[in-house]
């Protein structure tokens, strides 16, 4: 069973939520980031989601395009951000990792080495899911095959904006968590709006058979409220700046 | 009119070959589907074609001529080179003819907020121009470095009634207003448009600033013949076209028609700005690499961890890490050629048009008129060059000034 799985079925037989907080790999210092994984994982984190810096974050906020911009000052690449999980594994075996991140830094280190060296090498130091932004489900059919190989889980945004055919599509093909935009906007959006996460938490759990998480301005106790809560484990995601 | 495909490109994903598609985050699957669902339903309506000629005759003055430039190609001794006159049109460039296309889309699809990236301000002028035409809120997004050299757009916007936003992250330039236009969209994805430039983007961006720029093409097709003919060639074609390729949208309008035309040869010149070999240019075709990029796999210049390049061209236009994916794969295939014209080659080509054909071309265009130069000293003068003038060059006096001696007094 896999790292995702055996954490939400723990989370789900204490009926708790899992809390996914997110940091840039590499922000603010290059060799901070498994440090910094580990006071997450002290302050209650379940899941973590790195960050990879990518110089054309289209879907992020200001926030994380700073980040982004400094780590990449820094050097940091895929390289460094596999370092970074492999450091951090060497004395957290439990806590799922899961890398956030645009294609083409991913498809540019297959192309350097060869087809499926990311899924082999995030393997090889612990990853065990993958968040592509810019691959929806039509275009993910190549990766999501060499991260299946692996055991990773390919996890996939749905937004307020996903129609119903679009939801049937991630859960078909969906592993480890779903991932529920809260808002139609980019990361560190102020405008959450809890009428609208409900309305498209409620379609979303009438095809996916997974967890859900909620993410895109989830920052504080307030905001990451249990007023989404539901039956079924879900993760509020926060944004751990 | 607009474009009926001559050949079977892109395929219903929006690739040309492996280059194109469509590589959106989740937010934008909806509005992208919307534009797909509403560009399928107008391309081929007769009264959305009818608007979009009449438009084009009235309002941008088509069709752009074709001029004979005799003492240019004296200069130059050999080939005949032609001028596509787009800087003709209303606004100054080529740009138009696509902000017009889009335009009456989104009203059609009742959006009444247009957003738009611009590298030159050529399309962001354009768009403003058609907002203000259309009664449409426009906000266009544009890089701090650009509006600092394209000054006189800037001010041409605002007096339209657009709202300009600096765009601070990243390079400050084209892409980083990309970047900055799509967070805008996804944000107010209900009421906005988002009116792409150039043939980059997600699909059906590609295909469908493809389709409104052919007019440029199809144009010449009618008339290169009797134009031609007047020089006693009987010939219906040209033997080469010519256009400066950033994202390639002027480029891929002219060329589009000829490409079934396999005897015409077709000419890309990408911004080698300080020399290809200097790592500060724009080539993205003779330097790049596949990459994911703005919504299409293309050509990209990147480093080792796929992080996009800065780029450097004197020209803000041609100042782009990518091209449209159609130009990447007639570059795969064979079909169309690509080289650079630098920074220098572009200034002089500036000077040299003004000069002997008084006419002041944009620096994007320059690049296009350098290599046509330098292309017809090879060739035989039975031979003729068509280039694309995609834009005028008032917009560029100041960084013309302020790189070269003019000869003019202070």
């Amino acid at each position: 069973m896999s790292r995702l799985d055996t954490t939400f079925q723990h989370l789900r037989s204490q009926g708790r939520k899992a809390l996914i907080p997110y940091v840039t790999a590499g922000f603010p210092d290059v060799d901070i980031t498994p440090a910094l994984m580990h006071v997450l994982v002290e302050a209650g984190a379940d899941v973590i989601e790195l960050g990879v810096p990518f110089s054309d974050p289209s879907a992020d906020g200001p926030t994380i395009q700073a980040a982004s911009e400094h780590a990449l000052r820094h050097g940091i690449g895929l390289s460094q951000v596999f370092e970074q999980v492999r450091q951090f594994r060497q004395s957290d075996s439990d806590t799922p990792v899961v890398l956030m991140g645009y294609a083409n830094p991913i498809e540019r280190y297959d192309l350097l080495r060869q087809p499926g060296a990311f899924a082999a090498d995030a393997a090889a130091v612990g990853v065990d899911g993958v968040l592509v932004v810019d691959y929806p489900p039509e275009v993910s059919s190549g990766l999501a095959a060499q991260l299946c190989h692996h055991g990773i889980d390919l996890i996939f945004l749905l937004a307020p904006t996903s129609t119903e055919r679009r939801i049937r599509q991630v859960a078909e093909r969906a592993g480890g968590y779903v991932y529920c935009v809260s808002v139609n906007g980019i990361t560190g959006t102020n405008m959450l709006d809890l009428a609208q996460v409900r309305d498209t938490l409620a379609r979303v759990r009438q095809q996916v058979r997974i967890p859900v998480g909620v993410g895109f301005g989830i920052r504080d106790a307030d905001t990451a409220s249990p007023d989404i809560a539901s039956g079924r484990p879900e993760a509020p995601r926060s944004q751990a700046r | 009119m607009i474009q009926k495909p001559v050949y079977d490109q892109p395929n219903l994903e929006g690739f040309f070959g492996r280059f194109g598609g469509c590589f959106i985050s989740e937010t934008l699957a909806q509005a992208v589907e919307e534009l797909h669902v509403a560009y399928r339903r107008y391309r081929d309506d007769p009264t959305f074609i009818a608007e979009f000629e009449e438009e084009l005759a009235d309002y941008v003055g088509r069709p752009s001529p074709v001029y004979y430039a005799r003492r240019l190609s004296e200069e130059a001794g050999g080939a005949r080179i032609f001028l596509k006159r787009e800087d003709l049109n209303h606004t100054g460039a080529h740009k138009i003819n696509n902000v017009i296309g889009q335009a009456m889309l989104a009203r059609r699809m009742g959006k009444r907020r247009i957003i738009a990236e611009t590298g030159a301000g050529q399309h962001g002028v354009a768009t403003a121009t058609i907002c203000a035409r259309y009664g449409l809120e426009c906000v266009i997004y544009m890089g701090s470095e650009d509006i600092a050299r394209q000054r006189p757009n800037v001010q041409r916007m605002a007096l339209l009634g657009a709202t300009v936003v600096p765009v601070t992250s990243g390079s400050r330039t084209l892409k980083d207003a990309m970047n900055d236009a799509i967070r805008d969209w996804v944000t107010n994805v209900d009421h906005t448009f988002y009116l792409i430039g150039s043939v980059a983007g997600m699909h059906p961006y590609p295909t469908m600033v493809r389709d409104f720029q052919t007019v440029i093409g199809k144009e010449c097709l009618e008339q290169m013949p009797a134009l031609l003919k007047r020089l006693g060639l009987e010939r219906q074609h040209p033997d080469v076209v010519i256009a400066c390729v950033g994202g390639g949208s002027n480029a891929i309008g002219i060329f589009h028609p000829y490409i079934k035309h396999k005897e015409v040869r077709l000419v890309g010149v990408e911004a080698a700005g300080l020399g290809l070999d200097t790592g500060q240019h724009a080539a993205s075709i003779q330097r790049g690499s596949p990459g994911v990029l703005h919504g299409n796999r293309s050509l990209i210049l990147q480093d080792d961890d796929g992080q996009v390049r800065e780029t450097h061209s004197i020209s803000a236009g041609l100042d782009y890490p990518g091209v449209g994916p159609e130009h990447a794969w007639l570059h795969e295939i064979g079909r169309a050629e690509y080289v650079g014209a630098t920074d220098d080659e572009a200034l002089h080509a500036f000077h040299q048009l003004s000069r002997v054909e008084g006419i002041i071309p944009a620096l994007e265009a320059c690049h296009a008129v350098a290599h046509a130069v330098k292309l017809a000293a090879t060739l035989p003068r039975e031979q003729v060059i068509l280039v694309n003038l995609s834009g005028r060059g008032d917009k560029d006096m100041e960084t013309v000034m302020s790189q070269s001696d003019t000869g003019v007094q202070p």
